[in-house]
């Protein structure tokens, strides 16, 4: 970071960042959205102190109610004093380019708190769930001093599980029209889930989805086969815990068992409930030594995002990379080339670069 | 750096009003012409388009207004937006607006102001036109 002096005009942002202004977060969060020049320095400047906040993340079908239970969620908080940062991501059309975001019209009620600040985003060809720079925008806001961030995914298929490397506690909302239970165990939602939330829980099916998420979430822990007497002389239960306590780690504290909660987003009912698993997830992360282990494998994850990025573009920045990228393309039509010949000189060139 | 940057605004659909199909056309037409659009629904008030605008970072405010309160909103959205810092945000809009009002609001610093019949290519051409003069951050 030292070859690269922060582009003035960041200079007064970072100033007003940094005295707290919401001008200033607004700006930076462009800055770093759009990857202006010295996005990197701007990030590094402010995130120096590592992760205090605590970031929730909100994820499920699209109509699921994401940002009703988003709303519930943020103006409980706002109860409790607590300052919020909002990150919302809607798709970006892979047609034109732009975006239609949304998310806004289901948070009405708190936009003009000052205590919350609500940041839409789109995906921008990001396939996960998220834009590419959310997680770096979550970072900003931690830095910025919020007690709490909630990121809201924009509505998954069965793919776009990139929530975790984002979240410290994951919740997926889902209604009774999002399907069985099969469904969310084949989307993958079973895999990132803290919380299952069925939201519209008035509606017909809910009882039903409920009792499914929770029997397939037993299959899953293995517990299932815990009460289940001995049979044919084998004692499943004993088989399986054996099996699952050699593979757990030293610590003492018992696994998280995901609930799975009801609410209405648009009449509040539930919503404490969720407030209080969260905290409970909370308190189970910390107690258990999980979050630093999230915390640890998330920076894991941002290094690798960082180098992938600026190797990307000290490639295809580079005018000898791209004279290599043109020799191949002839090489390969007269057919003295391969892509992977061609691959190969660029990556020589570039490793030669930077030795 | 790579792509050109996205041109970030803000659909807005003040007051007691409840017609938000123009509203609608607008922010589909800025989202087909790549635009990233911020659509925050029916009655705001001008301190929720403001504060929208500012967490948002758009370029751009445009505003829907049919309820013939333009000589009152606009020129509100407009002071908010200078009292608070974001003087470099274009307010333009559009709505049944006589001309006179018309030229009156330009004078005090609100953008073009489009009426009935306006094409949404014109919409667009218009705030393409300013983004590309003014573009910084």
């Amino acid at each position: 970071m030292k070859s690269k002096r922060p582009v003035p005009e960041h200079q007064v942002l970072l100033q007003g960042f940094l005295e707290g202004s919401v001008l200033g977060l607004a700006r930076a969060i462009s800055v770093v959205e759009n990857e202006r020049d010295g996005f990197q320095d701007l990030l590094h400047t402010v995130m120096t102190s590592g992760p205090q906040t605590k970031r929730v993340g909100f994820t499920g079908p699209p109509g699921a109610g994401k940002s009703s239970i988003v709303a519930a969620v943020a103006t409980a908080y706002r109860g409790l004093e607590e300052h919020l940062g909002i990150v919302a991501v809607d798709p970006t059309s892979p047609y034109s380019g732009g975006a239609l975001l949304g998310d806004r019209i289901r948070m009405n009620d708190i936009a003009t708190d000052p205590g919350i600040f609500i940041r839409s985003m789109a995906t921008r060809g990001s396939l996960g769930g998220l834009a590419t720079s959310t997680k770096e925008v979550v970072d900003l806001m931690d830095s910025f001093g919020f007690d709490r961030v909630l990121v809201e995914t924009v509505g998954v298929g069965q793919t776009e599980l990139e929530v975790t490397a984002a979240a410290d506690t994951v919740v997926v909302v889902l209604v009774p029209e999002s399907g069985d239970a099969i469904q969310a165990m084949k989307a993958g939602l079973m895999e990132v889930a803290d919380i299952f939330v069925v939201n519209k829980a008035d509606r017909p099916g809910a009882p039903r989805l409920v009792k499914e998420l929770r029997q397939a979430l037993h299959l899953r822990a293995g517990r299932e086969l815990r009460d289940i007497p001995a049979h044919h002389g084998v004692d499943l239960g004993k088989a399986m815990k054996r099996e699952r306590m050699s593979d757990a780690s030293e610590q003492e504290v018992e696994g998280w068992a995901v609930p799975v909660l009801t609410t209405n987003a648009l009449t509040g009912e539930g919503v404490d409930k969720l407030l209080e698993t969260i905290e409970a997830h909370r308190r189970w992360l910390v107690e258990s030594g999980e979050l630093g282990e999230l915390r640890r494998a998330r920076s894991g994850i941002r290094i690798r995002d960082v180098v992938d990025r600026e190797m990307r573009r000290i490639a295809w920045n580079s005018e000898r990379v791209n004279g290599l990228l043109t020799q191949g393309v002839e090489e390969i039509s007269s057919g003295r080339g391969t892509p992977y010949s061609a691959a190969d000189n660029i990556l020589r060139a570039l490793l030669q670069d930077r030795a | 750096m790579g792509d050109e940057r996205k041109i970030r605004i803000l659909v807005a659909k003040p007051g007691l009003d409840g017609h938000d199909r123009g509203a609608k056309v607008i922010a589909s037409a800025f989202r087909d012409a790549g635009f990233e659009v911020v659509y925050t629904g029916l009655h705001q008030t001008p301190e929720m388009i403001v504060s929208a605008a500012i967490q948002e970072d758009v370029d751009v405010v445009a505003m829907s207004v049919l309820s013939g309160a333009h000589m009152t909103l606009f020129p509100r959205v407009k002071a908010l937006l200078d009292e608070l810092g974001a003087d470099h945000i274009l307010l333009t809009g559009g709505g049944i607006i006589p001309e006179d009002d018309v030229a009156e609001l330009e004078l005090e610093g609100i953008g073009r102001l489009f009426g009935p019949g306006t094409s949404t290519s014109d919409a667009i051409a218009y705030v393409k036109e300013w983004f590309s003069t003014t573009d910084e951050a």
